[in-house]
């Protein structure tokens, strides 16, 4: 992966001047490259990675497992990018084993869960079928561990 | 009691580490940046110490042998033939030690006679001019410089050899400098040591950080050299695991068997939990380290240009995770560099002098630490500069 595209995977809060010097490169050199990677869709965007319990965020996400029946021309992608583009859901995987989506669906409480998987995603044709898990506790996120103790301290000064 | 009369007087000459000294200013301290440590910013991989949890829970408590145990042995063996290129024999010629400093003891007791000399070199890191003279050795400094980006030269090496000396120690990549050997300063050394009939003793604990695509290479490839080497290595840096203590000498059977006499009477073996650790880290290999050797390397790409941006010279050390950065420039010594930065900025760096005389003039910065953190450092850093140069 291009160095640039891994830092930013890791953390994309990082000014360009801190890229920069990370990586021996002209602060414009950085804007560019950064501006190509958004202009052919290589970073898809940025967002902080939130502790929603601790933001006091109410609302619930579940992950649902849907079954859908392939078309001939295209396989998958036709359905698959159709359901992708419901703002409730936030993460959309074709995955092998016994079902062919993964997509994670957020509402404000169970109820508004229930009803777009009833009243949206089961009755788009080709949707077979759908079997919905809702989140209990996050423990890690994006990589990133929830309510972790930071890693013990060390020492100031050490030879 | 007058302790005077009492302690040792051999003991009681040493002098305290210099890094002693500047840790007492530092701690207590709670809103110091410090580029003072001498460790990775990370623990030790999950898996490790995932792997010894599961040892605690089956009761693996126990002492094992001297040598340690022997599943860590065959790995090491492996681990050092891939990384060094060279082949011990688990049975008889490795021996597990609580870190790289008990090893580095165990050898120079296993060899010196009183009188023998050991030429080191400076600025290094703290214990090998103590461990020499508690070995009853003599220490003979050979400088490096800034100008050689502080390799060891050869010339200088031949130049303090006389008809006492028994021991080459190095230590490259080093701390503090983050400097390394060329290959064929190394040869040389090698040549010297066996034109003179010399141990080395080298102290290879940083050789998995390496930057700019650089392979490391040890003085005990060389001809002739394996005979008279004993090589130093250990899982505190590349593994982060500097708490568990475990290191490891590997020598020629008799040299490896008289280590393991002094071994066995002071300390019997290393903490299994270590070992079991071990274990862990060599089944995980470079797969534990590759992604921090990487973020290393970019912090030091941070720092360095940092450094030589505020006007203080630094040149781009090629491993370890220290920077070695000359501050004669701002008139100040060493020592009143790092006070005045701490007391006027709370950023905390080891004034060179902690490491030898020859660290006159440097200060050592440490970038395991968060890229944030080191652009803030140095950020302090810069505004301390420009006010003490008016």
């Amino acid at each position: 992966m291009d160095p640039l595209i891994q830092l930013l995977a890791i953390n994309s809060n990082r000014s360009t001047a801190e890229l920069a010097g990370i990586l021996s490169l002209t602060e414009d050199e950085v804007r560019r490259r950064i501006a190509a990677a958004e202009a052919d869709g290589t970073i898809l965007g940025y967002n902080a990675v939130v502790d929603r319990q601790k933001a006091g965020h109410r609302g619930v996400t579940a992950l649902v497992e849907v079954k859908i029946t392939p078309e001939k021309e295209g396989g998958f992608d036709r359905l698959a990018r159709r359901i992708a583009k419901f703002d409730q859901v936030r993460e959309c995987f074709l995955m092998s084993g016994g079902y062919d989506l993964a997509i994670l669906v957020e509402g404000k409480d169970l109820l508004d869960v229930a009803n777009f998987i009833a009243e949206k995603l089961s009755t788009i044709g080709g949707v077979l079928s759908t079997a919905t898990h809702f989140q209990l506790k996050a423990y890690k996120q994006a990589g990133f561990l929830a309510n972790s103790n930071a890693d013990e301290e060390r020492l100031p000064v050490s030879p | 009691m007058d302790y005077s009369n009492k302690l040792c007087t051999q003991i009681q000459d040493l002098p305290r580490s210099g890094i002693r000294d500047f840790f007492e200013l530092v701690i207590g301290r709670t809103d110091v940046i410090s580029l003072g440590v001498g460790e990775p910013d990370k623990s030790t991989p999950w898996p490790i110490r995932e792997a010894v949890i599961r040892s605690l829970e089956k009761g693996q408590t126990s002492y094992t042998s001297n040598l340690g145990l022997e599943p860590l042995r065959v790995l090491i063996s492996e681990y050092v033939e891939k990384q060094f290129r060279v082949t011990y024999d688990p049975k008889t010629e490795i021996l597990v030690t609580v870190g790289v400093s008990e090893a580095l003891d165990l050898a120079f007791r296993a060899v010196l006679n009183p009188g023998d000399e050991v030429i080191y070199h400076e600025p290094c890191y703290v214990s090998y001019s103590p461990s020499i003279k508690m070995a009853y050795g003599v220490p003979v400094v050979v400088n490096t410089r800034e100008e050689n980006q502080f390799a060891l030269m050869a010339e200088d090496v031949e130049k303090a050899i006389t008809p006492k000396t028994k021991v080459i120690a190095l230590n490259f990549p080093t701390n503090p400098t983050g400097g390394i050997m060329p290959a064929e300063e190394l040869e040389k050394i090698a040549a010297l040591a066996v034109k003179h009939d010399l141990f080395v003793f080298t102290d290879e604990i940083y050789c998995e950080l390496l930057y700019d695509g650089r392979q490391h290479k040890s003085i005990v490839e060389f001809p002739g050299m394996r005979e008279r080497t004993v090589l130093l290595h250990g899982f505190s840096k590349a593994f982060a695991m500097t708490g568990w203590r475990l290191g490891y000498a590997c020598a020629p059977a008799p040299l490896r068997e008289a280590m393991m006499k002094v071994h066995q009477y002071c300390m019997l073996c290393a903490p299994i939990m270590s070992q079991i650790a071990g274990i862990e880290a060599l089944k995980m290999g470079a797969s534990a380290y590759e992604e921090m050797r990487q973020s290393y390397e970019m912090r030091r790409n941070i720092i360095v240009s940092r450094l030589n941006g505020m006007g203080l010279h630094c040149f781009n050390p090629g491993g370890a995770f220290y920077v070695f950065p000359e501050i004669r420039s701002t008139g100040l010594t060493s020592k009143e560099f790092a006070i005045g930065l701490l007391e006027k900025k709370s950023v905390a760096v080891v004034p060179g002098t902690a490491f030898g005389t020859a660290g006159e003039g440097f200060v050592r910065c440490c970038y395991a630490t968060a890229p944030e953190l080191i652009v803030k450092a140095m950020d302090l850093m810069e505004e301390f500069v420009n006010e003490v140069r008016g």
